[in-house]
Order: structure tokens, then sequence, then C-alpha cells
């Protein structure tokens, strides 16, 4: 049985309180979160506000030229919403002069452009602000690997990073999310027209069902199969999984010594607090 | 007999800022005439160590600085509490240490280190291989921790041991979060519990960690069982506190009387039964 729904007052409380701890902990009061205007960062910035004081967190607008306007006004929507500050920081000065340097730039290395220089931005801020950046990557795209590495997926915390994406709007709707912004087609805003699902060739609820029984309950690939999962789409999700672990870890250090950073050092970030 | 669970948060590896949040519950504790106070597993260490483990061991004697101090507030009210023992030998383990009136009476080395999932225990600690009750001045006691009551044999072993109170500590990372008002992993522990009290016919305590280390949440929700199965007290979920409990120790004759499950239980029987199933 695929049963994605959650308990979100539960998860409310056990991620206000990771929020909370995990910055509190390390001498920080304030969290810094870059707002797109879609769902997963609007979450983020609920659960930061609602952990540490809406005054504490800052929000933090990034378009580019080509960015549609509704990411701005969706993002201002959740910054009216749940009362956080606020900054905009257009992003086309810094990127644009890079873009231009090669007329045909596909658009993948123009999205890697942007996601970066937002990263830039946001820990800009984060040293101006006084306070961490909390991420906005979801479940789902974290196992695809839909994400560009040290761009969107930069972060000191991720509340978010354990929910489907089917768990990340049940929780946003809980938590008061604006409807406008759970109900528009996910999409990273890199280019016109560009939506997630148009781009993994998939929709998210496929996904986040396929993957609850491949990563959540174990089922092996053709074990999903069996379980009335298209072939294909299994292959090419267990292929993306795999192909993107390089996404989810820190580079690996080549080992000389006796004690290696990675292997044999081992300790928590919460080391000693 | 008055039960106090302190389900703490603790600082990862600073055992001195442990000790004082021991030493002012156990006060609290005091303050509400409790006589015996039950930490969590790991309570003065923290409990995702790895590489930290050598550097936070202690020895449960009187002139280690931080069991002084205990063993000193012991002589006030009886209290458990989780350690990190170095034996003569430096081996590691993850402890249990029941003081009393000054003295050590009982150490508890965990027997089942959980290194599978998330847990990697077996990779820092050596396996604890003894399982025993013990006497106190509320009766006679069993401690274990955490994974040994994922396993049926050590609260049975302990039963026939002769423990009537069943003191139980965690730090049981939070997970499986669904529909339900609680996670799979507290509605798993609780129903344990509750179904040793109902089987073993005594008294079942559980304290838990709460706080967070990394992105692991710890759950709370300390219990206690009486020899029916009724809950006599819960702590809350994820949030720090020191619930009390009152046990009526004389609710064993009467669970007994009516459900002699220890009277009858038959021993030779498992033992010879036993014998079979592992010389095959």
């Amino acid at each position: 049985m695929i049963e994605l729904s959650i308990n979100t007052d539960l998860a409310r409380k056990i991620l206000t309180g990771f929020i909370r701890s995990e910055l509190t902990r390390v001498g920080f009061s304030r969290a810094v979160i870059g707002l797109s205007g879609g769902i997963d960062s609007a979450l983020s910035c609920a659960l930061a506000a609602e952990a540490i004081g809406p005054g504490n967190v800052l929000a933090v607008r990034m378009p580019y030229e080509t960015s549609s306007p509704d990411s701005l006004e969706h993002a201002q929507l959740v910054i009216d919403r749940f009362g956080v500050q606020s900054l905009t920081v257009p992003i086309t000065e810094m990127a644009a002069p890079l873009i231009a340097r090669e007329p045909e730039m596909p658009n993948t290395r123009k999205g890697n452009i942007m996601a970066r220089c937002r990263m830039i931005v946001l820990y800009d801020q984060s040293e101006a602000f006084g306070g961490l950046v909390v991420g906005t990557s979801n479940k789902t795209e974290i196992l695809l690997g839909y994400s560009t590495l040290y761009g969107d997926s930069a972060c000191a915390i991720n509340p978010i990073g354990d929910l489907y994406k089917a768990q990340v709007r049940q929780l946003a709707r809980a938590m008061g999310v604006p409807e406008a912004v759970i109900a528009k087609p996910p999409s990273a805003d890199l280019w016109t027209g560009q939506t997630d699902e148009g781009e993994l060739g998939f929709t998210y609820d496929e996904a986040d069902r396929l993957l609850y029984l491949l990563v959540d309950q174990r089922y092996r690939p053709q074990e999903c199969v069996e379980a009335g999962f298209d072939e294909a789409f299994v292959r090419t999700v267990v292929a993306r999984v795999r192909r993107n672990q390089f996404k989810r870890m820190l580079p690996p250090i080549a080992k000389l010594s006796n004690r290696t950073v990675g292997y044999d050092f081992l300790y928590l970030r919460d080391w000693g607090t | 007999m008055k039960l106090a669970l302190a389900q703490i948060n603790t600082k990862l590896g600073d055992v001195e800022a442990n000790l004082e949040k021991h030493l002012s519950l156990i006060k609290d504790a005091r303050a509400q005439d409790a006589d015996l106070i039950l930490f969590p597993e790991l309570s003065l260490t923290g409990y995702t160590l790895q590489d930290l483990t050598p550097s936070v061991s202690h020895r449960p004697v009187d002139d280690d600085p931080i069991f002084r101090p205990l063993l000193e507030a012991s002589r006030e009210i009886d209290m458990v509490v989780g350690f990190v023992d170095e034996d003569t030998r430096h081996r590691f383990y993850i402890a249990n240490a029941y003081l009393s009136q000054g003295e050590v009476v009982h150490v508890h080395h965990k027997v089942y280190l959980p290194t599978y999932g998330l847990f990697d225990e077996g990779r820092f600690f050596a396996w604890g291989d003894s399982i025993r009750a013990f006497d106190t001045r509320f009766g006679r006691v069993g401690m274990l921790i955490c994974e040994d009551f994922w396993h049926a044999s050590p609260p049975y072993l302990l039963w026939l041991d002769g423990a009537d109170i069943l003191l139980l500590t965690s730090a049981s990372p939070g997970r499986g979060l669904n529909n339900d008002e609680r996670l799979e992993s507290a509605r798993w522990v609780e129903h344990v519990n509750r179904a040793y009290a109902n089987v073993f016919t005594c008294f079942v305590a559980h304290s838990n960690r709460v706080g967070y280390e990394d992105g692991l949440n710890f759950w709370g929700g300390a219990t206690v069982f009486d020899p029916n199965g009724a809950l006599l007290a819960r702590g809350p979920y994820h949030e720090e506190a020191l619930t009390i409990a009152t046990l009526d120790l004389n609710q064993l004759h009467r669970t007994r009387v009516r459900l002699p499950l220890l009277r009858d239980e038959r021993t030779r029987l498992v033992q010879s039964e036993l014998n079979r199933i592992l010389s095959k």
C-alpha cells in the first residue's frame, strides 16, 4: 500500500523544533531563505517563521531577467502571509555577463549559473543578516538529483528534505501557504515555460509513489513493476537516483593516512553542542 | 514508591554540562518527594558519539569527578544514569548505573548494539555480556537499554532472575512519520512496554531522550505501566519533562493472585527446549 499522507501537526512540531535547535545550538537565532515563489521555499519559510519568529527570518527574492513576474508576486504573497523580513536582489547583473560570453549557451548551463548566483547572494546575506541558510530541497528532488550542485541545494540545514513532494504540499496547506503557490505547476523558473514535470518527463505524483516503494519500503525494481509501475519509468528513476548520488554527498577524499576526514574521523556537526 | 522519569536533552560530548542538568533535575525530583529518578540512555554524554566515545568515558567510582557528585546526591534519592563505561582493558560500553545511598548498586552494559540502518553502535562500543536483576530498597529490579528490549530474551531473563520492576532507558531516534498521531518508533516502544508489563505482570518504566542531534529527533514520551498493563504516567512527546508516577507495589500481589503467570512459568521446559534447539 502506498500511503504518503502524514500527520501534519507532528511534522510541524518536529521540523520547527529541528530548526530552532540546529540554529540556536551553534549560536544563531536567525535564518535566510531564498524565496522563489514556489511551494518548497514557501514551506521552509513558514517553518522557519514559526520556529524562530518571522522577524528573525529574511526571505530573499532573486529574480533573473527571464524569471516569470508571477514568481515575484507569489513570493510576496508568502512574505505577507508569514510576516517575514524580505529583500529583493536581482541576479541579472551578476549572471548576464557570464551568460553573454557564449551566445549559444544551452539552458542547462544558464540555469546552473543562475542557481549558483543565488547561492552567492544567500550566503552573502547569511553573513550580513547573521542567519543560517535554510534549505528548500524536498526528498523527491534530492533523490532524483533534480538540483544544481552548490546552487539551490546549498544550505546549512534542511527541514524539508525527508518529505516527498506530495507531503510538502500537504504540510504547506496545513501551514497556510497561499493556495496560488500550492496550486501552480512546480518550476525552477530558469526559462520561460519551464516546468519540473516537463523536464523530468514524469509527474511528481508518479515519482513520489515509486520512490516511496524503492526507498522507504525497500522494494526491488522488479517488485515495483509487479506492483503496477511501467518498467521503463522504473528504469529511468532507478538510473537517475544512482547517477545523482554524487549530489548527495561531500566529495570523496583520497585516503593516504591512518585517519582521514570522511572515513574514520567521525563526528556529528552538533559535536560539543 | 514515587518514580521520576527525566526525559532530557543533552549536550553532545559535554559531560560536565550534562552533569549539571542531572543535578538540577535530581533536586526537582527530590522536591517532589520522588524516591528514584530514571535518566535516559547515555544521559551524561549524548547519543551519537562516534569518535567522541573514548573522550567521554567515566568509571562509576567514588573518586571519579562526574560520579562523585552523583553518588553524593544518591544519599537523598536513588537514580539510574546513562554513561560510557571504560573497563580496565579499555573497552567502551553503553552503560546504566544504579546509584543509591552513596553506593553503586549495579552497572548494566548494553548487550544488544544496533549496527544497521541509522545505527552504528557496534562500530564504537563493546557488547555487554550479562543480564542480571539486583536488589534495591524497592524490591528486585532489572535495567535494560533500548535495543536490549527489542529482543524478548533480556526482559524474560530479568523476570526469571526476580525483577519486579523493569527500568528501561532509550535514546530512540524518532522515525516513521505517517498519519498517526505518534511516530512509528514511539508506537512500537509503547506497545512492547505495555506487553512486557502484561506478560511478566511487573512494573515497566521507560525514560527516553528528547532534543536533536544533527537531523535526528528524540521523541521522549516516558511511560510507566503497572502489572496489569495499565498506563500510570506518560511524559510529553519531544519536550523536556520530569514525569512523576506513583507505584503501588502491592499491585504485584493482586495481579499475580489473579494471573499467576510467574508461578506457572515452566523454566525447565524452556531450558530443555533451548538445549535441544541450540544442540542442532
